[in-house]
């Protein structure tokens, strides 16, 4: 069988771009058979966002997501899960009473592969994981859950490097726009049409004492007023559409809301999509132990017109 | 029992010394420094492993594994190249479950965990593995809170030393920890190993002087420098030398030796030794709060309690002493202490002799036999229950004489204890030695505190 080249293959597109936080919380509230805890639920706002987001996605056609997650820290280059197949149980080792998961995923090896070449070539420091025992992060199967609960669809799941902490937000935003440059150029050379998850939150301070009961709500609320106002700055921006902002004031927002963007993963996500100058939909916002998380999807079909 | 710290190590958290140390010379320095340790520990007769991991950072509080074996295979985020490490330890978790008790006595938040499939960190399990490889001693990890301030640090180690003095363990602490941390952010061959910066090295040898020469609790007053030269900032401070210090008394005099210092990936790797036996050099010069009870400072959640649990620092001194009033029926001893409100000793009615709740403060000096449980700043202390309740017993007896009456005619005995988990067996140890040869029923509560720094109170009716 002759295999397709990129040129003579069908151009593929990123059709939808999302932030798609990872809590382990909202996954203990939907209580699906994967998670031995059980809960009353909680965190409706978010879950329900999710549950638009889902909606949302379920009208476009896509092949893969591919999903950046602050919970893989990799303090040497950029990693991608280079096996076809992982599967067995997470638990989250700050939250065990809410997260124990059994997980079972399909990876995108090719389009990895891809991803970690052309990442190579820009001069990124990159690395394929091809350890078969190694246990996947709670953050990439948490925000696989709320995006794709039966996992029928392969992941790409690229590590978060902490170039931030090692270096500056600056230094991490350049490195996460080649990034994303290049995620974006194998994802159109591949002929997949793609889903790009940036599995953060926004402002990420949070409570240091947990409630008795995790999902009593009556506890729940934004760390301090400070976050907040971060927090819709960034949102407001993202609903008109001024991504560039959103990078311009990465640096002070990374800083004085301990956001999450400091994982590189909303920088990378902007980049994936060209700096959108089109507005974002807001599915949801809520507060989870104190911090600030955004569910938000760039519908990038609507605004790039070519592939449905 | 008197338990006690019988050793110390700083070991590094990266797996080279356990995976591929025969890939470069300093890393097979290392895995052999590890080794030396794993014998002296051995020889110490230490019966308890303390690993406090930089590697396991929590959030919510302190967390302390208590899965007595935790099992799983471990790849490492970074270097999983590498291999695996397949790990199932043995772990205390009884000690585990007292250390966590011993936590919240002192105003800390923390919490065991003990889940099958728990990720315990890659820090721990290079510890564990190489330090204890038979696990013949038992160990307990902790996780290093990214929020914990010095404070909250310091009284975590001092609730660990109120557990091994009480088990009468013989433990050894160890930090699972870098010196400097920065890694070389690209990839490298193995032989191109070295410490990531002149800079990085320079500290790392002044930290090393120090320890060598015992001062710890010096290291630890530096922690906050330490860090802001030579390690990436987030999450992972060099916290640990808070604890270490703390367990060992915030000591500048112990025993000190470099087994080896290495380059792993660029971070500084040190496998230290402390021991201990004094070198008879000079003490340290404590310029900090030497805090023994944890009040908390940003407990979002618990906002309101936080302010209430510095009330007791004003309560503490003591209620103002009344005489007790001569109303009908009342019975007052000049042998008992003075009550804390305007109400007598006793009071008659018919036959019947109702006491006012009595506690262990001696007449006229209000001492407290067995010690108060809380000192001035309302921090807690050690006291002994029997001796209270000891106390208690002898101040009933006195009130019962003035009233004529004798500890053989009381009927019925409301005993509160404002911490039943500690002190219930003390009390009824004493109990039986004394009022229970009499016979009277008894209801013993728990209660949240009593008026003056005392454990332990008894309400008595008795006939005349």
């Amino acid at each position: 069988m002759t295999e397709l080249t990129p040129t003579l293959m069908a151009k593929g597109s990123i059709v939808a771009g999302c932030l798609a936080p990872h809590p382990p919380h909202l996954v203990y509230a939907e209580n699906p058979p994967q998670n031995e805890p059980t809960s009353e639920g909680g965190w409706e706002q978010l879950r329900w966002g999710y549950e638009r987001l889902r909606e949302s996605l379920s009208k476009i056609d896509h092949d893969v997501l591919v999903l950046l997650s602050p919970h893989w820290q990799t303090y040497v280059g950029t990693h991608f899960l280079g096996i076809p197949h992982f599967e067995g149980l997470s638990v989250d080792p700050v939250f065990p009473n809410l997260f124990r998961y059994t997980y079972d995923m399909n990876i995108d090896v090719e389009l990895s592969q891809a991803i970690h070449d052309k990442a190579k070539g820009s001069g990124l420091a990159v690395k394929m994981m091809e350890n078969p025992d190694f246990r996947v992060d709670y953050g990439t199967i948490t925000t696989g859950h709320m995006v794709n609960p039966a996992f029928d669809k392969p992941l790409v799941v690229i590590s978060s490097n902490r170039s931030t902490h090692y270096y500056s937000v600056e230094v991490m935003q350049e490195m996460m726009m080649e990034l994303g440059r290049v995620t974006r150029e194998a994802i159109e050379e591949s002929g997949k049409k793609a889903v790009i998850l940036a599995s953060n939150s926004l402002s990420h301070r949070h409570f240091t004492t947990e409630s008795e009961v995790p999902e009593d709500m009556s506890k729940e609320h934004i760390a301090s007023h400070a976050m907040h106002l971060w927090d819709m700055r960034i949102i407001d921006y993202m609903r008109t559409g001024q991504a560039q902002r959103i990078l311009d004031e990465m640096p002070e927002f990374t800083e004085q809301a301990i956001a999450e963007s400091d994982g590189g993963g909303l920088t990378w996500l902007l980049s994936t999509l060209s700096v959108p100058d089109y507005p974002a939909i807001l599915h949801g916002y809520g507060t989870i132990i104190g911090t600030g998380n955004a569910i938000v999807e760039w519908p990038c079909y609507a605004n790039e017109g070519d592939v449905q | 029992m008197n338990g006690s710290i019988v050793g110390s190590y700083v070991v590094p958290v990266h797996p080279h010394p356990l995976l591929v140390p025969e890939q470069n010379e300093g890393w097979s320095r290392l895995r052999t420094a590890f080794d030396e340790a794993r014998d002296a520990i051995k020889e110490s007769g230490a019966d308890l492993l303390i690993i406090y991991s930089t590697t396991w950072p929590s959030i919510i509080g302190h967390q302390i594994q208590a899965d007595p074996n935790p099992q799983w295979t471990l790849v490492d985020q970074d270097f999983h190249d590498l291999g695996s490490m397949d790990y199932s330890f043995n772990i205390d978790a009884e000690f585990a479950e007292a250390w966590n008790q011993a936590n919240h006595n002192r105003g800390l938040k923390s919490r065991t965990v003990a889940y099958h499939g728990f990720p315990i960190d890659v820090g721990s399990v290079v510890a564990l593995k190489l330090l204890n490889p038979d696990n013949s001693i038992p160990a307990v990890i902790v996780s290093s809170n990214v929020y914990a301030n010095r404070s909250e640090t310091t009284v975590l180690a001092k609730a660990c030393l109120d557990v091994i003095k009480k088990t009468g363990r013989k433990a050894v602490a160890v930090t699972a920890m870098s010196m400097s941390n920065r890694m070389f952010t690209e990839f490298i061959d193995p032989s191109d190993d070295r410490i990531h910066s002149l800079k990085d090295d320079e500290w790392n040898r002044k930290v090393l002087e120090f320890l060598e020469e015992g001062r710890l609790e010096d290291v630890a007053q530096l922690s906050r420098t330490i860090h802001q030269q030579i390690r990436v900032q987030k999450v992972v401070t060099f916290k640990p030398m808070w604890w270490l210090s703390a367990m060992n008394g915030n000591r500048n005099n112990l025993t000190g030796r470099v087994l080896a210092y290495e380059a792993l990936h660029g971070a500084g790797g040190a496998v230290v030794q402390l021991d201990p036996t004094s070198t008879g050099m000079g003490d340290k010069e404590y310029d900090e709060d030497d805090v023994e009870y944890y009040r908390g400072e940003r407990n979002v959640l618990d906002a309101e309690e936080a302010i209430e649990a510095d009330e007791p620092l004003t309560a503490s001194t003591g209620p103002a002493l009344w005489e007790p009033p001569e109303s009908k029926g009342a019975v007052n001893s000049k042998a008992a202490p003075k009550p804390v409100g305007m109400y007598p000793h006793a009071r008659q009615v018919g036959d019947l002799l109702y006491l006012s709740g009595v506690g262990p403060r001696q007449p006229g000096t209000n001492a407290i036999p067995g010690g108060p449980i809380r000192d001035d700043d309302g921090n807690p202390v050690e006291y002994d229950i029997k001796a209270q309740t000891r106390a208690v017993v002898e101040n009933i007896a006195r009130i019962l004489e003035e009233a004529g009456s004798s500890m053989d005619k009381i009927v019925d005995v409301t005993s509160f204890l404002v911490d039943m988990d500690r002190d219930f067996a003390g009390y009824n140890e004493v109990w039986a030695e004394t009022l229970g040869h009499f016979g009277p029923t008894r209801t013993t509560l728990a209660i949240r505190a009593l008026p003056t720094p005392i454990a332990v109170e008894m309400k008595v009716i008795a006939k005349v």
